[in-house]
């Protein structure tokens, strides 16, 4: 039996498959469905600092071996997290991420402190979310404002420090280096990619944003790729995501050199699967003696 | 209790309307057994196929591991789950969502208000609501003729119905056919302007009112916050805090 374990900024994780942001609550809504611990973590629902109700209209859209989203990270705020979703999340028996948002920097740094007192095991700052106006994925486009909201957050961030990073950054190489110059732990990438639907009958947007997020199994070609980038800009880890939703595509993220996956659309197809895809993972690697991610990382760069 | 996720056989599928289907599904899970106003997800598609996200569908009826769903046939998931028969198998997730507080409503004199599929879950609840000695009154309204309304006759006690066709029942709305002030509790489910008028009706009579709403949804156990509804209480999610609310803080 292949050792799933996988080494991540001071922490074993019991697989390499994490839950991804937004697609899985904060972890209890999963207890019943599948047995969490084989989980590598869970990134909680991206939070900012003082909550907030999210966006109005319609949120869900169906696409081709996709969904797109514009939530607009409604959540119940930073000090709410901590009190009550936090201690759940502790209770798991794997790690517990926190997704930090903000509408100002400010925002960002307060969480961050919060966060930092708090028993969170890693926080992730998503400075690429695509359904907010302000902050949000406008810090993740451009490399000077990336590499400037990591190294401040950074400065108040007392946790390992994943970054996540957008698809829409202008120059993605850039932006990897400069998060990794300011100071971050690991990248993850990538959130959901800018996208558009059009409801024919009322002749309008499906999102009164008009731009929503997508994800699912249309972008992973896509999202493969950038990883690929990513891995090549930078030496910190680099978190892959965007449409795993098999064993198989897992593996191709790690053979183009990712330390570890995470899983977000695929939850919604199937609920449980998280804890398959490890399993899928776990029955190719012995299949082909593969015995630890380790053998396999980045091989397909060599 | 939180939703579980398994395979289910399929027990029988009967076609009652030309879009409207009654699937019963084998239901063996002791320890989560739904109730009225409760839904599962539905999917007996590979993860991997079209359409992307599995179908929410209340509880029609609940008995001795016998789960039916009633719905109507409308895009690529129904059409999906209307091909089942009998020996096939699908994926459930539920029981999900807090359904109608049936314990809750001992002594009240209720209508049950039902417009078109909306109808759905409110079998289960007159069923539980008989079952615990309280027998409702049953209106319904539909869009031209009724589907699955005999076995109201047997739990409720007052049962009428509405048609915008006039080709059967009341030729009119489900609102014409009941006095709110009759009643010490509403409960409803149907078209969102149906519920608003119930609620209406209701509020002008003092009377408590209950809705159950829907809404697309990704996860069906609270996970995306994809299906919030904006309450006077701040954001719920219809798949977890709901489907069932108090009509003063949803309209």
């Amino acid at each position: 039996m292949a050792d799933m374990r996988v080494n991540l900024l001071g922490h074993t994780l019991n697989g390499p498959v994490i839950a991804a942001s937004g697609t899985f609550g904060f972890g209890p809504e999963y207890a019943d469905i599948c047995d969490l611990r084989v989980l590598g973590g869970v990134s909680g629902k991206g939070l900012t600092l003082n909550g907030q109700a999210g966006n109005l209209g319609e949120r869900l859209y169906e696409t081709p071996s996709g969904i797109m989203n514009s939530i607009g990270l409604q959540n119940p705020g930073v000090r709410h997290f901590i009190q009550v979703e936090l201690p759940q999340m502790k209770q798991m028996g794997t790690l517990a991420i926190a997704n930090l948002g903000g509408a100002t920097i400010e925002d960002y740094l307060e969480g961050a402190d919060l966060l930092s007192a708090s028993d969170v095991d890693m926080i992730e700052l998503n400075i690429s979310c695509p359904n907010v106006k302000h902050g949000g994925a406008a810090l993740g486009i451009k490399a000077d404002t990336a590499g400037d909201a990591t190294a401040q957050v950074r400065a108040h961030c007392q946790k390992p420090l994943i970054v996540k990073l957008s698809p829409q950054a202008e120059n993605l190489e850039a932006v990897c280096k400069a998060v990794e110059a300011a100071g971050a732990d690991a990248i993850s990438l990538t959130n959901t990619f800018s996208a558009c639907a059009i409801d024919l009958e009322k002749r309008r947007p499906v999102f009164n944003n008009i731009f929503a997020g997508l994800s699912g199994p249309a972008i992973r070609p896509i999202a493969l790729r950038m990883v690929w980038q990513a891995v090549g800009a930078v030496s910190i880890p680099v978190i892959g995501m965007g449409g795993i939703a098999t064993g198989r595509d897992a593996l191709e993220f790690i053979m183009a050199g990712a330390a570890c996956v995470q899983v977000g659309a695929a939850s919604f197809a199937d609920p449980a699967a998280c804890v398959r895809i490890t399993r899928e993972m776990e029955a190719w690697m012995d299949q082909n003696g593969v015995k630890t991610l380790d053998e396999i990382r980045g091989c397909a760069r060599e | 209790m939180s939703a579980v996720c398994c395979e289910c056989r399929v027990l029988s599928q009967e076609v009652l309307a030309p879009d409207i289907r009654l699937l019963a599904v084998e239901w063996t899970d002791a320890a989560h057994q739904p109730h009225a106003g409760q839904f599962y997800m539905l999917r007996c598609w590979g993860a991997d196929e079209a359409p992307f996200l599995s179908r929410p569908i209340s509880v029609h009826a609940y008995e001795n591991g016998r789960l039916e769903f009633l719905y109507q046939v409308k895009g690529q998931g129904t059409e999906k789950l209307a091909r089942l028969t009998a020996g096939d198998s699908l994926k459930l997730t539920g029981p999900a969502g807090n359904g109608f507080d049936v314990a809750g409503y001992a002594g009240k004199k209720i209508a049950v208000v039902g417009g078109g599929i909306g109808t759905a879950p409110l079998y289960q609840l007159c069923r539980e609501l008989a079952a615990a000695g309280n027998k409702p009154d049953f209106f319904a309204g539909y869009r031209d003729l009724p589907y699955a309304l005999e076995p109201f006759e047997g739990v409720c006690g007052k049962v009428a119905f509405s048609t915008d066709s006039g080709k059967a029942g009341h030729h009119g709305f489900v609102t014409d056919l009941f006095e709110a002030g009759d009643y010490d509790l509403i409960l409803a489910c149907g078209p969102e302007i149906m519920m608003k008028n119930v609620a209406k009706k209701a509020a002008a009579a003092g009377v408590d009112c209950l809705v159950s709403l829907e809404k697309k949804m990704a996860c069906g156990i609270g996970a995306c916050l994809g299906c919030t509804c904006h309450t006077k209480n701040g954001p719920k999610s219809v798949c977890k805090n709901g489907p069932v609310f108090d009509a003063k803080e949803v309209f």
